[in-house]
């Protein structure tokens, strides 16, 4: 070892290539756990993920801003709780894809499953092709854009945040929302209780903009969307609402 | 001469009493139904309703005051790399900030912790306070997922993945407006003083299999390390424990109809689910049916006072239990001392229970800043931790009193009932005879 070199400048040089582990061969235990373990972001950027062939949980509680690229479809709940991780599915996504994100970008390049991004608090989830019901459930601070369809019950009891549909979106879209925000360019099949469209102003077509930007979207503009947000009637509870309940 | 016709003595109706008609006047002003914290109040089949045989010529005691009866418990030996043990088998439950005051909080950990035990978050995240004083942490995920962060979940000693509890099963639950103050609406990610409603079933799961995955999901979370509770209202106890087992959680923790919430209808809590005493056999069943009693540990709760009601938990096959309106009540809920500002607010101290309405004047259940003052964290943990040690010196009096030198070593055969209906539940003879209910004898 050269000593004049510094130890920390040696480790990036090294490992600068990206990390690769296959799951044909090796246990999602240990993925997951050499994920946890990076000490810097800077010390291991780049992880490839090979043959996840549905496995659940792949890549989950990644707390460092490590670039992880997943080439294959993925079970329950790939990005878990990702939390300043770019984590990219080259693939399709099972149910819960990015649960409970804390911060940092998720992205699905073909279909999400159902609860796609819930209870999010913040970061960037872009799913590529269609995501299924209750996409964005409970979500509290997550930005969601997803470029197809989405299910019915999407947004149920949203939050905070956006969610951001390119297509159109199934039954409830909404229901019992507190302070989420949707757009939507498509068609509504139905609005959930206490859902109502609402109108596109210059801040909320700026925010919009920034949004889609932000997901690398530039074939569409933001003036294209419907604007969807809480009616907030039912935010105490007044018995003379008991229908909507 | 005049005819003598005696009044009748004013009788009042058993179907429609003193408590049905005020609630029909009740539900007719206001439009509205009821809604209060704390679990059933209505009388069912409980632990009074069994006695302890104790000792004589075909079993012999140990002393009280010299031979050794243990009392240490280790939960989540089936999978957890780092389980957890306790001092002691009584654990306190989980109540959430927001429902709960933050000195409350602080006062439940202090007080665990004093005693060689665990407390447990609740619906609204970890805060500072709980964590801090908490030695052993159990960290909820519940429906809502309010304050969920896998930064909290690293810093639990055990997570607890809530199904449903004993006051509610089938039930989400709620905090009204009164309650949300800017700390709370911060921690819950919502406005400031609308009520809030926390969803019944899981956003992210429905379903055992679901289950099953959700729970390797916080395992691969948290490196495998931590022991993972699966806790269940009292419903059907012997099919939701085999499917907590079978969905890998380490330890059972079930929640009988006595067991307290902040805020639920009362109709919820007064009809729906099953007393506690009913739930610990079929459950216990389900752990033997399966071969994992003792492996996987139950916890149960709901109406647990005193030493007594613990041994006979743990006789029935328990391998811990957990208080939580006792727990309360030990940091000052409803105490007398407060009687003229209960009367105030239309109640008397001990049966006080609107507990959602934030006017706690006890500064428990409550995020007023001027109440919350009232409640002094060490020396409320302090008194925690004493009613905590003496259950604990109650529960082994009756375990020595046994012939046991572990809590863990009372059985049923310690047991008679003194009713039928507590006989059929708990699976004992009813007192001086063989007889146990819906048991075949031969």
């Amino acid at each position: 070892m050269n000593l004049s070199t510094p130890v920390a400048v040696q480790s990036r040089e090294v490992n600068y290539a990206p990390r690769v582990f296959d799951l044909s061969e090796t246990p999602l235990r240990e993925l997951n756990q050499a994920l946890h373990n990076v000490g810097e972001a800077g010390d291991e950027p780049a992880w490839e993920v090979l043959n996840p062939k549905g496995s659940h949980a792949v890549a989950v509680g990644v707390d460092k801003a490590v670039a992880v690229n997943v080439r294959g479809s993925v079970g329950y709940y790939c990005a878990g709780m990702n939390d300043g991780a770019t984590i990219t599915v080259h693939g399709s996504a099972g149910p819960g894809v990015a649960e409970n994100m804390m911060s940092g970008t998720v992205v699905v390049k073909g279909n999400a499953s159902q609860y796609a991004g819930a209870t999010g608090r913040g970061g960037l989830l872009v799913i590529e092709g269609d995501a299924s019901s209750r996409c964005g459930i409970s979500m509290k601070g997550i930005d969601i854009v997803v470029r197809g369809n989405v299910g019915h019950m999407s947004a149920f009891m949203g939050q905070s945040g956006s969610l951001v549909v390119l297509g159109d979106a199934g039954d409830a879209l909404g229901d019992s929302l507190y302070e989420a925000k949707l757009y939507v360019r498509g068609s509504v099949k139905s609005l959930g209780a206490d859902c109502i469209k609402k109108k596109m102003h210059p801040k909320h077509i700026e925010r919009l903009r920034r949004l889609l930007e932000r997901a690398g979207i530039t074939d569409v503009k933001p003036e294209e969307f419907t604007r969807y947000g809480s009616a907030r009637t039912l935010y105490n509870f007044n018995i003379d609402n008991a229908d909507a309940y | 001469m005049t005819y003598h016709n005696p009044p009748t003595t004013p009788r009042r109706s058993a179907t429609f009493d003193e408590y049905t008609l005020s609630e029909i006047r009740r539900a007719a002003a206001t439009g509205i139904y009821d809604i209060r914290g704390a679990g059933a109040k209505r009388k069912v089949p409980h632990f009074d309703d069994l006695l302890f045989l104790g000792a004589s010529i075909s079993r012999y005691a140990l002393e009280g005051y010299r031979e050794r009866c243990d009392t240490n418990v280790v939960l989540g030996s089936r999978f957890a790399k780092k389980p957890i043990e306790l001092k002691i088998p009584i654990t306190v439950a989980g109540m959430s900030f927001g429902s709960l005051s933050g000195p409350a909080k602080e006062s439940l950990g202090r007080g665990a912790t004093i005693a060689g035990t665990s407390t447990t978050t609740g619906d609204g995240g970890m805060t500072e306070e709980e964590r801090g004083h908490s030695q052993t942490l159990v960290y909820q995920v519940l429906p809502s997922r309010y304050g969920m962060n896998p930064r909290d979940l690293r810093r639990a000693d055990a997570i607890e993945m809530v199904v449903g509890q004993g006051a509610k099963p089938g039930g989400g639950g709620m905090l009204l407006g009164q309650k949300i103050s800017d700390r709370v609406a911060q921690m819950r990610t919502l406005p400031k003083g609308i009520d809030q409603r926390s969803a019944c079933r899981h956003p992210d799961w429905t379903g055992p299999d679901d289950l099953e995955v959700k729970i390797l999901e916080i395992r691969e979370i948290t490196d495998w390390e931590k022991p993972i509770y699966v806790k269940i209202g009292g419903a059907r106890p012997y099919y939701d424990t085999a499917l907590a087992v079978k969905a890998g959680a380490d330890v059972v923790v079930l929640d009988g109809m006595q067991g307290g919430t902040a805020a639920t209808q009362e109709v919820f809590i007064e009809n729906v689910g099953q007393p506690t005493l009913a739930c610990i056999r079929p459950a216990v069943r389900a752990l033997q049916d399966l071969g994992m009693h003792r492996k996987v540990q139950l916890i149960v709760s709901g109406g647990i006072r005193n030493g007594a009601d613990v041994a006979k938990a743990l006789a029935l096959g328990a391998d811990a239990v957990a208080i939580g309106t006792a727990a309360l009540v030990a940091i000052g809920d409803n105490d007398p001392r407060w009687e003229a500002e209960y009367q105030k607010l239309g109640t008397i101290a001990g049966a006080y229970d609107d507990w959602h309405e934030g006017k706690d004047p006890a500064g428990i259940t409550t995020q007023d800043p001027e109440l919350m003052k009232r409640v002094d964290p060490i020396a409320a943990g302090r008194r925690l931790a004493n009613y905590l040690k003496v259950m604990t010196l109650e529960a082994q009096t009756i375990a020595r009193a046994c012939g046991k030198n572990h809590v863990h070593n009372l059985e049923p055969e310690d047991l008679c009932a003194l009713t039928i209906e507590a006989a059929a539940m708990a699976g004992v003879p009813l007192a001086g005879t063989d007889w146990v209910p819906g048991k075949k004898t031969f």
